[in-house]
């Protein structure tokens, strides 16, 4: 009986978030696209119902809310399922889309999914090979075999994310970093775009006139035919065409030249309305919030270092040490597990309700940028394929976030991974993802001022 | 080639629509084969006979302003485009006839383009909304142009093509509808092809042959305006 309510309470809260997933496809991402394949809004919001299901039976877990045979059962087959969409259905559907953009493959369609999705297979299994995922008692076609893959590639997303993140979010935050730039640099840089606008109209009417003579004394290229034609064509080319063509490279470079003042201006106008934005109240926030991420980072790196050197995995979580720290150092005696139970409910809530907010803003911004109205659909599965792939390591990593007790079913459902390597996995990809970040923001900062001191 | 002067019209629409290929097919009389992404804007000019046919022709040129990008840019990224809009003397608004999206976000890429335009009898329009009178009044000629004509499916043609006449009727424009890739479509004599030839006698018309003040903003024109003066008939 209890059985049936929960399933119930599981069905409901799982057409809530598909529901969810759905308005955000819709409102957020394709608002600027038609959506003609319905297959692929669906695809994408159930990934996201079963990513989000799995972060509820973790809270369900630390509540105690549900009985536990029946949160066992759940987990089970959310798993079963995230994983057969993960590995069997969006890569399948992003080879069928790729291949209908392609137009020589029309034909057979299928067929070419098909041998895209056993590529995708192949490489999927090669992966778990240089890896220490495994003991080697499991068998092959074992479920731990699947999400240990998975699980590999999303923390290395997930590290390569936070790595990013972490450097980027101080960078953009504080305005230490804000270049300056006045009305007077944004309107020389315009006043060039169009004097190079100009002098490409200029020369593209010359061409234009130059053919339309060409054209009316019949000169055209196609009176060039034939072997006396050819030869006539090397000997003495026509005068007309050799200064087109000379033109025409002029032209060339000049949109080339105007292309990069346009991206310049920009990025100037966006550092502008970036400062101006930064002397506002909240962009003072902002400000002080970046002195204390960039704080927050320098820790995160050094404790990575610390982990890789030193070999060690912290085997206690956060939540139990500061427990220890308060009761044995400060002598504040409370009543462990209550407590315990409420700061990790609160710690996990905030982890899962960030991470997903931030990659859902991640993947907008990324969409965004890069697709256009053939590529959507194709953009949106891989999108959904990385969504899929984060959510289910984050469970795996979040593992060390909570109280033994709480471990078990994590431990149980996702069978004997060998957890240990992929916090290490992720400390060195965070590590390495922060360096070049680092690395990388500090070469394109160093370039912006020298491209303005050649005007 | 100083006695050719100076027209501006803008082609603008969302990403992908296929401006670069139409303009490419309006000035080169060729399809583009390799259509990419336009960053900024990429001008082309198209040499038109005003009055084809009869004792007052005259050749222009007409410049094509291609604007890339799409309607949600980032800020910087509008307020960057806006510097092409200045002194604009016509509009060809372009929609993809298979993504309805694409069509009414024309109503927002009219109002941006229109409000930069500083001359006093412009479209001046409060909070965005978009009002039938002011179009109809509108100074600058527009035209409109559907493109994908060829993917519509069969079935689906007749109701494309009502509520594309509705839209045209909203913004007081002609409207052609055609395919980029096939000549076909714009072939001499053809109703598109007059229809066209008649927009860009309208530009002209308004640029050069009506006494109301138009838009003369940069510095540039002014200097046109004088030789205007210089070899006008």
């Amino acid at each position: 009986m209890s059985f049936l309510v929960d399933s119930v309470i599981m069905v409901t809260s799982q057409v809530l978030f598909f529901g969810f997933g759905w308005l955000f496809f819709m409102r957020q991402l394709f608002k600027d696209y038609e959506v003609r394949h319905y297959i692929v809004q669906v695809v994408f919001s159930v990934t996201f119902a079963f990513s989000c299901t799995m972060f509820e039976l973790i809270i369900f877990e630390i509540l105690g809310a549900l009985s536990s045979t029946s949160r066992y059962f759940h987990w089970k087959l959310n798993l079963y399922v995230i994983l057969l969409v993960l590995i069997f259905v969006v890569p399948f559907y992003i080879g069928y889309f790729v291949v209908s953009n392609i137009r020589l493959l029309q034909r057979q369609k299928l067929l070419f999914a098909c041998v895209v999705w056993f590529t995708f297979m192949y490489f999927f299994w090669k992966l778990g090979d240089p890896f220490p995922i495994l003991s080697p008692k499991h068998g092959i076609l074992s479920i731990e075999q699947l999400i240990s893959r998975v699980g590999v590639i999303g923390v290395t997303l997930m590290a390569l994310l936070s790595g990013f993140g972490a450097v980027n979010c101080p960078y953009t935050y504080m305005s230490y970093f804000l270049r300056n730039v006045t009305d007077s640099d944004i309107l020389a840089l315009e006043r060039r775009l169009l004097q190079t606008m100009d002098m490409i109209v200029s020369k593209k009417k010359r061409i234009a006139m130059t053919r339309r003579q060409m054209y009316q004394r019949g000169e055209d290229q196609s009176k060039q035919t034939g072997i006396w034609g050819m030869i006539r064509s090397v000997t003495s080319p026509p005068p007309n065409s050799e200064n087109l063509s000379l033109i025409q490279q002029e032209v060339d470079a000049l949109e080339e030249l105007s292309r990069q003042l346009f991206l310049e201006t920009v990025d100037l106008q966006a550092t502008k309305e970036r400062i101006e934005y930064s002397k506002t109240f909240q962009g003072k926030y902002f400000n002080v919030l970046g002195y204390f991420f960039s704080i927050y980072c320098v820790w995160k790196i050094f404790m990575a270092t610390i982990n890789i050197v030193f070999d060690r995995v912290g085997k206690t979580d956060p939540v139990t040490r500061g427990i220890e720290i308060t009761v044995n150092y400060l002598g504040i005696q409370f009543d462990v597990k209550f407590w315990s139970q409420h700061i990790s409910f609160i710690l996990v809530g905030i982890i899962i309700v960030t991470s997903i907010r931030g990659l859902l803003i991640t993947l907008t911004k990324f969409f965004y940028a890069i697709s256009s109205s053939k590529s959507s659909n194709v953009i949106v599965l891989v999108l959904a394929q990385i969504m899929g792939m984060y959510f289910v390591s984050s469970v795996l990593l979040m593992r060390m976030s909570m109280p033994l007790e709480y471990r078990t079913i994590v431990t149980e459902v996702l069978g004997e991974l060998q957890f240990n390597f992929y916090h290490r996995w992720f400390d060195v990809i965070f590590l390495v993802s922060a360096l070049s970040s680092i690395l990388f923001l500090y070469l394109a900062h160093k370039q912006a001022p020298e491209k303005h001191m050649t005007m | 080639m100083a006695s050719l002067d100076r027209i501006k019209v803008l082609v603008l629409g969302d990403s992908g629509v296929g401006k670069s290929s139409l303009v490419h097919l309006l000035c080169q009389n060729q399809v583009l084969g390799n259509p990419s992404w336009t960053v900024g804007c990429s001008v082309d000019v198209r040499v038109h006979d005003y009055k084809e046919g009869t004792p007052e022709e005259k050749t222009f040129y007409i410049e094509l302003w291609d604007v890339g990008g799409s309607v949600g840019s980032a800020s910087s990224v509008k307020s960057t485009r806006a510097v092409f809009y200045s002194s604009v003397n016509g509009i060809i608004l372009v929609h993809d006839l298979t993504n309805k999206k694409s069509s009414q976000n024309l109503y927002r890429w009219s109002l941006e383009a229109l409000n930069k335009d500083s001359s006093p009898t412009g479209v001046i329009v409060t909070n965005g909304d978009y009002d039938r009178e002011k179009f109809a009044e509108n100074p600058v000629p527009l035209l409109m142009i559907g493109t994908k004509f060829d993917q519509i499916p069969e079935n689906k043609r007749n109701d494309v093509l009502t509520r594309t006449a509705f839209l045209s009727e909203d913004f007081n424009a002609e409207e052609i509808n055609l395919d980029c890739t096939n000549p076909r479509y714009l072939a001499a004599g053809s109703s598109n092809a007059v229809k066209l030839s008649r927009f860009f006698d309208k530009v002209i018309e308004k640029r050069y042959f009506t006494k109301e003040p138009n838009q003369m903003t940069g510095f540039t024109d002014r200097k046109r305006f004088n030789f205007k003066n210089l070899h006008y008939d």
